[in-house]
Formats: structure tokens, sequence, C-alpha cells
């Protein structure tokens, strides 16, 4: 049998916080064309292992491998949709702007961009159906539009990993519902990685999940566990069942 | 009244306005946009500095306040950037230094400091012709370097997180975007002087954000207002006889204040409750 192809590849990694571990020995892979999502509790390591990934974070101890290559090569091949938007609202800078931008890492220092980078950029607007709003000033927007804006920044760089950071945070069910299914549409051509402190926001098209709170624990597809859950969340927790219907179960508490 | 424009100091002062209204009206948009006008201020008056090392060691104070407030440009974004103190902190320690610096080199020097005011608060109507070419070229640099970077300064001031994790080196860009900051506060010192600096900064751009969404428009627009100001505020300072640093701020601010309230009396006025 073919062996899957890994994209990231995570061995005896170590991180720390100031002088705190925010990552112990974690050991991972990501597949190829993996739908995965990362949750665990806020302050659980998770930004810190998106940053690693991203190249910006060096381990202390251990071996990460992305695309191959160290992390801050293979970044280019990486789509990165950030967590909560910083931005100012009011900031002068229309949506196509804002697109282009994920053309950077191709285009480099000084230089204009392109024909091809505007083609692509043009191409992230369609896929996302947000092309009739180009001329848009980005903080007019809804948040879901501006979230899907991100995506189709991220996407203009043709990348490999698709890396988003709490896409759920602050958008309603409704556009939860489609930007999932965005992502499923886009996981035929490259590998999802979502990271998540809201377990309810992993929803039936993920296939893989991972907990994270420092430690991190590895599921197939289509299985989590309480004890698994409560242990990266030390608290009683909502169970997630994968189906056609999502539903939660509530456990009892002893 | 147009006789004064035949006077030689009246033509280099519209022409050091025109040059000065280029280079503040570009960078005066990334000024108010990265909301960066305390930064900005910061290294106005930590130029002082300059200026005091000028008299005491005898070269042009615009030459020393140049030097000056490149350095104090790089200090402040490097410190705020790296080391764990608020960045406002930082701004407002630098800011102080940069002027008791001035202050010690100016009592150290002997005699009686002429022109120290107009350093200060500006004055528009004693540009020598070396000092006019020397605004010209620091606008060809910024508008040079504008130019070159701009699709990078535009990412950085728009979201500097992502803009590091596509591989831009945004501390170097935003480092170059404080030094021509740096260059535009040089540029200003003859028009309105390195206190009033900071208002030639915010009014035209924040002016021109009230009509455009888009960055370039914007400059285009910002350009235009400075230039208004600074002309009317000339003009009006020659005819009132009056400080023309503080003329042509003072100006910028009942333009500005007028066109901002009577967009706010149009907008309200247009609301759906009107009673007949």
């Amino acid at each position: 049998m073919l062996k899957e192809k890994e994209v990231v590849k995570f061995e005896n990694v170590w991180a720390y916080y100031n002088s705190h571990p925010a990552l112990q020995d974690i050991n991972f892979a990501i597949y190829d064309r993996d739908f995965l999502g990362i949750i665990g509790p806020n302050g659980g390591g998770k930004t810190t292992l998106l940053k690693i990934i991203l190249g910006l974070l060096k381990p202390r101890h251990g071996k990460v491998i992305v695309l191959g290559k160290e992390p801050r090569e293979g970044r280019p091949q990486i789509g990165y949709v950030p967590q909560k938007s910083f931005f100012d609202k009011n900031f002068p800078i229309n949506v196509w702007q804002v697109t282009l931008m994920g053309r950077y890492s191709h285009t480099g220092l000084f230089r204009r961009y392109s024909m091809e980078d505007k083609k692509l950029a043009e191409q992230s607007l369609e896929r996302v159906g947000m092309m009739e709003y180009r001329d848009r000033q980005i903080g007019e927007l809804s948040g879901g539009q501006q979230k899907r804006v991100f995506i189709a920044r991220a996407l203009s760089s043709n990348p490999k990993i698709l890396l988003l950071d709490e896409p759920m945070e602050s958008v309603d069910p409704k556009v939860q519902g489609e930007i999932y299914g965005l992502l499923k549409e886009f996981q035929k051509e490259m590998t999802i990685v979502l990271v998540s402190h809201d377990i309810t926001a992993i929803s039936i098209y993920v296939d893989k999940i991972a907990c994270l709170n420092q430690t991190l624990v590895y599921h197939g597809p289509k299985e989590i566990s309480v004890e698994v859950l409560e242990g990266t969340y030390q608290c009683p927790i909502n169970l997630i069942a994968h189906g056609t219907i999502p539903h939660r179960v509530l456990k009892e508490h002893d | 009244m147009f006789d004064i424009f035949g006077y030689h100091f009246m033509q280099n002062a519209m022409l050091a306005a025109l040059l000065a209204s280029i280079a503040c009206g570009i960078i005066g948009v990334y000024v108010v946009s990265k909301r960066i006008v305390f930064i900005s201020g910061g290294i106005a008056h930590a130029s002082f500095g300059g200026i005091g090392l000028g008299y005491f060691i005898g070269i042009s104070p615009v030459l020393g306040a140049t030097i000056f407030s490149i350095i104090s440009a790089i200090t402040m974004g490097v410190s705020t950037r790296r080391t764990r103190l608020p960045e406002d902190t930082v701004i407002g320690i630098l800011w102080a230094t940069g002027m008791a610096l001035g202050a010690i080199f100016i009592s150290l020097t002997p005699g009686y400091t002429t022109n120290l005011f107009s350093y200060l608060f500006g004055n528009i109507l004693t540009v020598p012709d070396s000092e006019l070419l020397l605004i010209l070229i620091l606008d060809v640099v910024i508008l040079a370097v504008v130019v070159l970077l701009y699709k990078e300064f535009l990412a950085i001031s728009f979201d500097e997180e992502y803009s590091t994790v596509i591989g831009m080196p945004t501390e170097k860009i935003y480092l170059i975007l404080l030094c021509l900051i740096a260059l535009t506060i040089v540029v200003m010192i003859r028009v309105v002087g390195i206190i009033l600096v900071i208002a030639l900064l915010t009014i035209p751009a924040s002016l021109a954000r009230q009509f455009t969404n888009d960055m370039k428009k914007m400059m285009v627009l910002s350009v235009i207002f400075s230039i208004i100001f600074t002309f009317t505020g000339l003009f009006l300072s020659y005819i009132l006889d009056l400080a023309s640093g503080a003329t042509i701020i003072i100006t910028s601010v009942i333009i500005f204040a007028t066109v901002i309230s009577t967009r706010k009396l149009l907008s309200s006025t247009r609301l759906p409750s009107q009673k007949m």
C-alpha cells in the first residue's frame, strides 16, 4: 500500500513561553489532503504550535519538517488565515488590495504585482464568492464576508496547506456552515488545518482531530473520547458525535 | 496686493510650502492610517536635540535635525518593538530626551542663539535658496521610496502580523517608514517648525480620508489640502502680520473643523425623521 505523504511532521518538540513549557514533547504528523482540527483551551499552546509550523518560532528541542523543508522555507506554500482581524476597520484598503497581499511571498520586495498575481487573486475571490465586492472597503463588510476575503488572500498564494486560526470565531452558524463547505471543497487540492478553542466549531467536515493542551493527543478519523477531551480541558465537556447530522450529547456529571 | 508675489522671499516661501506639502501630504496618510501620530510627534520633538547640536558645533541646525530625527526614528522604532516597555512610555521618554539634549547644547553655545524660535514654530518667510534645494532632494527621496515600497507599506500598515507571516521583513520596512517620517519632519521645519509639524502630518490626511477609501487617492487629496492650508495660512500671516507657522496651523484647523461639522450636519439632516 502506498504510504500517505506527510506534509507536516513534529518530532519530540518542546517549546517554552518565558520559562513555562507551552508544548511538551509533541509528536505527530499531518498528511496530504487531511482536514485536521486541532482543539484545546486558550493558553494550551495553539498559537505556539501555529507559529512553529509557520517558522516564526523555533522550538527549544525537537525537529519540525514542513513540506519536506525547514518551516521557514516551507512558509511560502502555506496559506494562513489569521484569527481575529485586529485591523483598523477604517483602514483605507479594499477587498482587491487585501487579496493581492497574499501573493507577496511569490512577488517579493520592490516588485509590482504581475498579471499572474492578479489572475490568481481574481480566481481566489471567485472561489470564495467575493468577486463582486472587490472594490469595497474591507471594514464595510460583515464578519463572515471579511473571513471569506482573508481565506481568498490565503488561497491566492496557491498553498499546499491552508492554516486557519479560530476561523469560526464571531461568525454565525449559517456562515460557519458555508465556510466549512468551502474548506471541504478546497480539501480536494490541499491540506486543511484549523485550530480552535471552541469544540463546537469543529464540525462533521473535519476528518481528524487532535487535542492540544501542552501535550497533544492525536486521533484517527471519526473518534474522540470523553476522557481525552476532559484531559485536555480539565472539566466536564460536551461530547461530539460525528455523523451525517451533527449532534452533541452532554455527559452526566458524576 | 498681488505685488507680494514679486518678492524673492515670497517666491521661496511658496515653493517651500509646495514642496513641503508633497512630503507631508503623502507621509501623513501613513501616519494617520497606521495610527502612528504619537511616535511621529516624538520623532519631531526629539529632533530638537539636533538643532541644538547644530548651534553648538557650528553646522546648519537643519542638518543637525536631519541626523537627529533619523537617529530618534530608528531608536524609537527599535525600542518600542524590542523592549517590554509600553510603546507610549518609550516614545514619551525619547521625546523628552531629545528636547533636553537640545536645551543643553543651546545653553552650552556661547552668544545669542538667533532664529531658535523659527525652528520651533517655523518661519517660512526666511527660507534660503540652499534650503530649498535640500527640501527638493528630500522630497525626491521620500517619493522614490514610497513608489518603490508602496505595496509593502500598505501591507504593514494594514496588518503587520500577516505581513510577517508571509515573509515580509516587517521591522525593517517599519523602520524605513519611520525614517521617511523623520525626513518629512525636516522638510517641514521651515514651514511650521518641529512643535507644530504634527498638525500638518495629520489634518490634511485625515480630511482626505473623509472623501475616499483609496490610499492613493487619499495621498493626492492630502497633498492638495496641504497646499491649500499652507498657502492660505501664508497669505493670511503676511496680510495680518502674524507668525506664519502658527497661522498655517490655525487655518488648517478651522478649515478641517468646518468641513467635518458641515458634513456631519448634512448627513444628520438627511435622516428620515425630518419634520416639515
